[in-house]
């Protein structure tokens, strides 16, 4: 027993003289990555290393699903790392709950991270009340993916620039199927970035009063969800979401034709549209109510923050700058297929020539964030989606499931009211 | 028996012996019960994560908002609808195994017994999956089967009125292994004299199983029907997995519906009440359950 004892007490005594060592020589940082940019970035860090003898970067993976819960709860118990990923659309929480810190004072001194170098919408996700609180690193959004063989059959050479032409290709495709039971489009209720995207694009504006009130029964929103659900009446777009257990089976057996979606999907559907398939689709960006194409997109993608706990914030905005640099940046690319956040890049062959990335270039050119608030999922991921899905099976007609939807995310900003009128938000 | 002998000594070591479990049950249960039933009765939310200056306390206002709330009572309705359909089924279909298992003429008892409780502790993602494709409308098996006497294919994940079905059969099939197990021992426990006596008198085996194997079996079948009432009532994971509560909330749960309160959109003293909501609601069913049992 005694034996046992001491050599577990030896043991501690070698663990933390093997701590204090670290500790005088070196500075390490502790930096979070979701899923498997987690992976990605480890292998960018050892160049980082050698650049800064002095720092040492420990990454931690976290798995996307459990990201947030993760984070929000090493907050609490005052565990963050010292610079992180996150979402971009998490940056209102994280602000709100006070994670993490401005970079303003940071940016300024930069040659690497500066505004200009990013698409204009994606770097306004990162701004809240004129703060900056992340930098993006690596970007994404929304646009159409379609199936150029089935669009060349009813006539549509290019690919939809307007609504009407949208929804008349679409009828197109329909006619074309006959009786078969295939889809132009796929616009799932449990997604809710086209409902949005349409209202956007409509000019709608989401939350009104300092973002504290639904804004869903204006008319331009009212318009565009009804544009949507009008590929629910025409049959145009499955209803319900079990037909579709594998998107990518789906669009290479014609079942869907057009679906909009992210960069994140190229390369599956890369993997499933081979042999003569290969050449029978492509990625275009989206349509526009008006001539002004292309239409509106969502600014995605994922920002790097700086804890603002950190004791370390100086080192790890080195990190930070080196993970903003074009030449890291393209080897992040080639490691992962993220779309790169630096602008400049996308003026290279790799991306210039790639047959799928035009589209995206052209769609990051007019995108725009969601409304900037912590409530966003839940009104997003929750309440748009449970209305689009009840509007889709016609349970409620747009005008009614609108007026609700106001009153329920108008319940949900409640004690985001209390803030403002207490000014403690600001 | 002998009798327990309580003087000091025994007390003094009893508690040393017992000290660590009670130390760690009020550490880890009883703080965090207490904790929580406080929490539902603040706006605790995500703005309170950062500050605690922004909690205040609201009274009953979650209770009350509890009571005007469509998707609470939305549900609570499929949680009810989902242990008065798969309560009873289960029970009885781990009884029935458990009465074949124990029959003499059945040969590869320890096969079967296995292949029966395997689902029980397959994870459930991986039989979800499974399942998944089971019920795919196109081209499912069980569509599949159901085309051959002329049964028309069912959605059955994406019709509001098959979904809440659907989960039941899969939950049905994926647990009542753990109870047959239990039935399994309970039956073994009945004395054979009993049967060797009934069938000298001339009891058929409905009258024995009527007049025998139940009544022996009642301590068996209401601990049974307890655990399995109380774990359905916490229907979480198979919604959560296969339809996350669609479509159009026909599989949300109650624990569904607490978590995602809680844990998606930090809505902690609101979850916190509908969690004490369902406690109580469990804790009558027991007392119900129990009282329906001292009436026999």
């Amino acid at each position: 027993m005694l034996n046992k004892l001491t050599y577990i007490f030896l043991l501690l005594l070698i663990m933390i003289n093997g701590c204090a060592d670290n500790k005088s020589s070196v500075t390490v940082i502790d930096f979070w990555a979701m899923g498997a940019e987690g992976e990605y970035v480890q292998k960018l860090v050892p160049a980082f290393e050698k650049l800064n003898p002095g720092i040492k970067v420990k990454v931690q993976m976290v798995p996307w699903t459990a990201a947030q819960e993760k984070l929000i709860t090493a907050f609490a118990s005052n565990n963050l790392p010292d610079a992180f990923q996150l979402g971009n659309t998490w940056i209102p929480q994280f602000s709100a709950i006070g994670a993490i810190d401005k970079l303003d004072g940071l940016i300024e001194t930069s040659k690497i991270v500066i505004k200009e170098n990013y698409f204009d919408g994606i770097w306004e996700t990162n701004v809240l009340n004129g703060y900056v609180y992340g930098v993006p690193w690596y970007i994404d959004t929304r646009l159409l993916y379609y199936r150029s063989d089935i669009l060349k059959k009813v006539g549509y050479e290019t690919p939809p620039k307007t609504w009407e032409e949208l929804f008349d290709v679409s009828k197109k495709i329909k006619e074309n199927f006959g009786k078969q039971e295939k889809y132009p489009i796929y616009l799932p209720t449990n997604e809710f970035a086209p409902f949005v995207i349409f209202g956007l694009q409509n000019k709608a504006t989401i939350l009104k009063d300092n973002d504290s009130y639904g804004n869903f029964s204006q008319k331009e929103f009212v318009d565009a969800f009804k544009y949507a659900m009008s590929f629910y009446e025409h049959n145009l777009t499955p209803l319900g979401i079990s037909q579709v257990t594998n998107i990518y089976q789906a669009f290479r057996d014609e079942y869907i034709t057009m679906y909009i979606s992210g960069p994140w999907n190229i390369k599956e559907f890369q993997k499933w549209m081979t042999g003569v398939y290969a050449d029978s689709w492509n990625t275009a960006p989206l349509p526009s109510p008006d001539d002004t194409y292309p239409g509106l997109s969502l600014a995605g993608g994922a920002s790097l923050v700086v804890s603002k706990n950190s004791k370390n914030k100086e080192k790890s905005w080195r990190f930070i700058e080196y993970l903003s640099q074009k030449e890291t940046q393209l080897e992040f690319y080639n490691l992962s297929s993220d779309l790169p956040a630096v602008k400049s890049l996308w003026e290279e062959p790799l991306f210039k020539e790639n047959k799928y990335m035009s589209a995206f270039y052209q769609q990051f050119q007019r995108v725009v964030p969601t409304p900037k608030v912590p409530e966003w999922e839940q009104i997003a991921f929750w309440k748009i989606q449970q209305y689009a899905e009840l509007t889709s099976r016609k349970v409620l007609s747009v005008e009614d499931a609108m007026k609700k939807l106001d009153a329920e995310v108008n319940n949900i900003l409640e004690k985001r009211r209390w803030l403002l009128a207490k000014g403690k938000n600001q | 028996m002998k009798k327990l002998d309580l003087n000091k000594e025994n007390i003094r070591s009893a508690v040393i012996f017992l000290s660590p479990a009670l130390l760690s049950i009020f550490i880890f249960f009883f703080i965090p019960v207490v904790a929580a039933f406080i929490i539902s009765f603040t706006d605790f939310d995500i703005y309170s994560i950062g500050d605690y200056a922004n909690i205040s306390f609201i009274g009953v206002r979650n209770y009350s908002r509890l009571f005007q709330d469509v998707l609470f009572w939305t549900s609570l309705k499929n949680t009810f609808y989902f242990v008065v359909l798969a309560g009873p089924l289960s029970v009885a279909v781990s009884l029935f195994a458990a009465i074949l298992l124990n029959s003499k003429l059945v040969k590869f008892k320890g096969l079967f017994r296995l292949s029966y409780f395997i689902p029980v502790v397959t994870t459930l993602v991986a039989v979800a999956i499974v399942w998944r494709f089971i019920y795919h409308p196109k081209f499912g098996i069980l569509n599949f089967a159901l085309s051959f006497i002329g049964i028309n294919p069912i959605d059955w994940l994406g019709d509001p009125n098959w979904a809440m079905p659907a989960i039941v059969i899969m939950a049905v099939w994926k647990n009542f292994g753990y109870n047959m197990i239990i039935f399994l021992a309970g039956l073994q426990n009945i004395p054979s004299h009993l049967y060797e006596a009934a069938i000298m008198e001339g009891a058929n085996s409905w009258q024995q199983f009527k007049s025998i194997t139940l009544p022996m079996l009642a301590p068996t079948t209401l601990f049974v029907s307890l655990i399995t009432m109380i774990g359905f009532f916490q229907l979480f994971a198979e919604p959560y997995i296969m339809t996350q509560g669609g479509p159009m909330n026909s599989t949300l749960s109650i624990v569904q519906y607490m978590y995602q309160e809680g844990f998606r959109w930090w809505n902690i003293g609101y979850s916190a009440s509908i969690a004490f909501a369902l406690f109580f609601i469990i804790f009558i069913g027991t007392i119900i359950q129990f009282k329906l049992r001292k009436d026999e």
